[in-house]
């Protein structure tokens, strides 16, 4: 009879929805692994059926808490590529500033009160107050200077924000209140560099892994709202071609449909892939940062996620302040035009990765059909093969130890189960 | 002296977006002064330091959705002497109580690959269909300056001082043009509860009901108000059965437009 150890974590905490972790192990060697998601179905897709295409961005928000922008901009952009609509210049920069104010929000509450505490080796930011407090007055600024351009822009508040429609914005934010953001904006920038070199300093277990990157990519700016879909395998396609390259399978343990690419890959989606793919277009002092904490152009160790999304927290802010200082009221707020029936793409950089929407809308703008594939969906499968690195490379450590660090290896992708958890439960067993 | 015994407060999450219970996390000026006053016992979005209850207010997210979701939260209100529900999934059964009014079966085929691995019941329902609830805070998301509200008079054991009229008392008292009358818009003001920080008419929009609904409401006279305005039978159903579509006066003014 083989031995059996098994270990459980009932709860994995710092991320954000509902899942389960087993590990079988059978002499010595990592056998099987599932990272699960109980997270309960919310059948979206399902229920905008026969919603006006005008409802759609308001109802796709609450996908997610943390990351709305990246579920209405996404709807919306579907919708304009059915309408053949395309948003002026002015509009278009507005709604980047905006989505840099989401991955500032969500890259600083992740970087300091979800990640940061595991490198630390304390159960969350509240036990790092207490031992250095202003350093999380620090992060709180930071994170409330990302929700700040989400009140102003996206009109009053940062969750599932009301300003933003099909089109562009309900209502221009005045140059007055954009200019009233600057101040705070040039300290966020000095204060994502020094957070750069605050977790560039931790101590990373040396895991490299291959992935197979999948990103925006932008030929002017690192991608955010727009771009072609790329990956470090050479495909280089529109966002409609998207589900041409992409499948989603159904597996028993998650409720979250797997995503992975049709020639039997697994992709990597998020901060990683995007600094991998698009290093070139990095601000000059977002790559200096990088540098000085010992990052070259080529990231593949899953626990280093945290310094680059502090590097894109570098980018995010200084965009969002060159966003902010060029910004003049344009004439419209929004462009409309006549409804027609078809069907429509759109894909965003969501803090945790691509998003992707597409839409079939009738000729009365009812939508007959809906398909969203969120960035944690598509990282399930990676995340898989980095758990089963982790625990082979600790099998040696007490059942303690691999199970924070199996939590950690999760923490690395910031997983949005609800786009994910409140249960999270690793289940091991040894023989 | 022996340090003060602190309250303990506790954050649990059912079917939902996660975005009311960020709004504790998002009182990036406060918090570190309201976890001065409590002691965080269970917040699995913030820490992975676990304690065991009875805790002195829990914080429900979330509604409920699964055979599992029914026997946790009967846990939840054995543990907890002050139970909140937040949030309109919490409150009113939130935007996937859609499929309240669709077959489930038809909507589990359209989204999943092999129906047969999804356990799941055929209703979204608020907390307080299942267990009493002490206190239920609205909002998709809920505001957060109600839920600093909520918090210290729990703690200090008075009632909240959250308003129940509507929306448009608010506009009034702001100063803000009405969407309806000035701009012919279809608008949930007169029959949802205020407290968003009137937000969508404020940026030139109708209100769209997050807050669900004021005490009292009368939907059968903006419903009619609506279809005066031209709307049609389904477009008035719509804009009942979104966010709170499961709350009754929406729910039963939603019905009746089918």
């Amino acid at each position: 009879m083989a031995d059996t150890r098994t270990i459980k974590v009932e709860a994995l905490a710092r991320v954000e929805g509902e899942g389960s972790l087993s590990v079988k192990i059978r002499d010595g060697q990592v056998k099987e692994l599932r990272f699960g998601i109980f997270e309960p179905p919310r059948f979206f897709e399902a229920f905008l059926k026969g919603r006006d295409f005008r409802e759609v961005p308001d109802i796709t928000a609450r996908i997610c808490g943390i990351c709305p922008i990246a579920y209405m901009m996404g709807a919306a952009q579907a919708m304009e590529d059915i309408l053949g609509l395309r948003v002026t210049r002015p509009i278009r920069d507005l709604r980047r500033l905006v989505y840099c104010g989401e991955w500032i929000e969500s890259h600083a509450l992740h970087v300091y009160m979800l990640h940061a505490p595991d490198f630390l080796g304390l159960a969350d930011a509240l036990e790092l107050a207490a031992v250095d407090r202003s350093l999380v007055e620090k992060a709180l600024r930071l994170k409330k200077i990302g929700n700040d351009i989400l009140e102003v822009v996206g009109g009053g508040r940062a969750i599932h924000p009301v300003n933003l429609r099909v089109g562009g914005f309900y209502k221009l934010p005045s140059r007055k209140a954009l200019r009233a953001l600057e101040d705070d904006l040039e300290w966020a920038v000095e204060t994502s560099v020094a957070t750069v070199a605050l977790v560039g300093g931790f101590e990373f277990p040396d895991i490299q892994q291959d992935y197979n990157f999948m990103a925006l990519r932008h030929p002017d700016e690192y991608a955010i709202h727009e771009g072609r879909l790329v990956t470090s395998q050479g495909l280089d396609i529109p966002v409609s071609a998207f589900l041409d390259h992409v499948e989603e399978e159904h597996v028993p343990w998650s409720n979250a449909l797997h995503g992975y690419a049709k020639n039997g890959s697994a992709h990597h989606v998020g901060p990683l892939a995007r600094y991998n793919l698009n290093y070139d277009k990095l601000s000059d002092t977002a790559r200096a940062a990088a540098a000085a904490a010992g990052l070259g152009p080529v990231v593949r160790n899953p626990f280093q996620s945290i310094v680059v999304r502090a590097v894109e927290l570098v980018q995010a802010c200084e965009d969002a302040l060159a966003l902010v200082r060029g910004y003049e009221e344009p004439d419209v707020a929004f462009i409309e035009t006549a409804i027609r029936a078809g069907e429509g793409h759109g894909c965003t950089e969501a803090p945790r990765g691509i998003c992707y929407h597409r839409y079939r809308i009738d000729k009365g703008g009812a939508v007959l059909d809906a398909r969203i594939v969120p960035p944690t969906a598509q990282n399930q499968k990676v995340m898989e093969l980095d758990l089963a690195k982790v625990v082979q490379a600790n099998l040696e450590e007490a059942d303690e130890t691999i199970k924070w660090r199996a939590e950690q290896a999760i923490r690395n992708y910031d997983p949005c189960i609800s786009c994910a958890t409140h249960f999270l439960k690793l289940e091991m067993e040894r023989g | 002296m022996p340090e003060r015994k602190k309250p303990k407060l506790a954050v649990f999450k059912f079917s939902s977006c996660d975005g009311c219970q960020l709004t504790l996390l998002d009182c990036e000026d406060e918090l570190l002064a309201l976890v001065g006053e409590v002691r965080i016992s269970y917040f699995l979005e913030a820490t992975r330091k676990v304690e065991k209850g009875p805790y002195d207010v829990s914080l429900v997210e979330g509604s409920i959705t699964t055979p599992h979701d029914i026997k946790a939260i009967r846990e939840v209100r054995r543990m907890s002497k002050t139970l909140v529900s937040i949030g309109a999934c919490a409150t009113a059964g939130g935007i996937q109580a859609l499929r309240n009014f669709g077959s489930v079966k038809e909507f589990i085929r359209k989204v999943y690959a092999h129906p047969e691995y999804i356990d799941t019941l055929t209703t979204s329902t608020a907390v307080s269909d299942h267990v009493s609830v002490d206190f239920e805070l609205r909002g998709c998301p809920i505001n957060k300056y109600q839920l600093l509200e909520v918090l210290n008079a729990t703690l200090n054991g008075r009632r909240p001082n959250i308003p129940r009229h509507s929306q448009c008392m608010e506009c009034k008292a702001n100063g803000v043009v009405c969407r309806m009358v000035a701009a012919g818009e279809p608008c949930l003001g007169p029959v949802t509860q205020a407290g968003c920080g009137t937000l969508c008419p404020g940026v030139n929009r109708a209100c769209y009901g997050c807050f669900g609904p004021m005490e009292t409401p009368n939907t059968a006279s903006l419903a009619a108000a609506l279809a005066a305005q031209g709307r049609s039978r389904d477009e008035i159903q719509r804009l009942f059965r979104s966010f709170n579509a499961n709350s009754d006066a929406f729910r039963k003014e939603g019905d009746s437009h089918g």
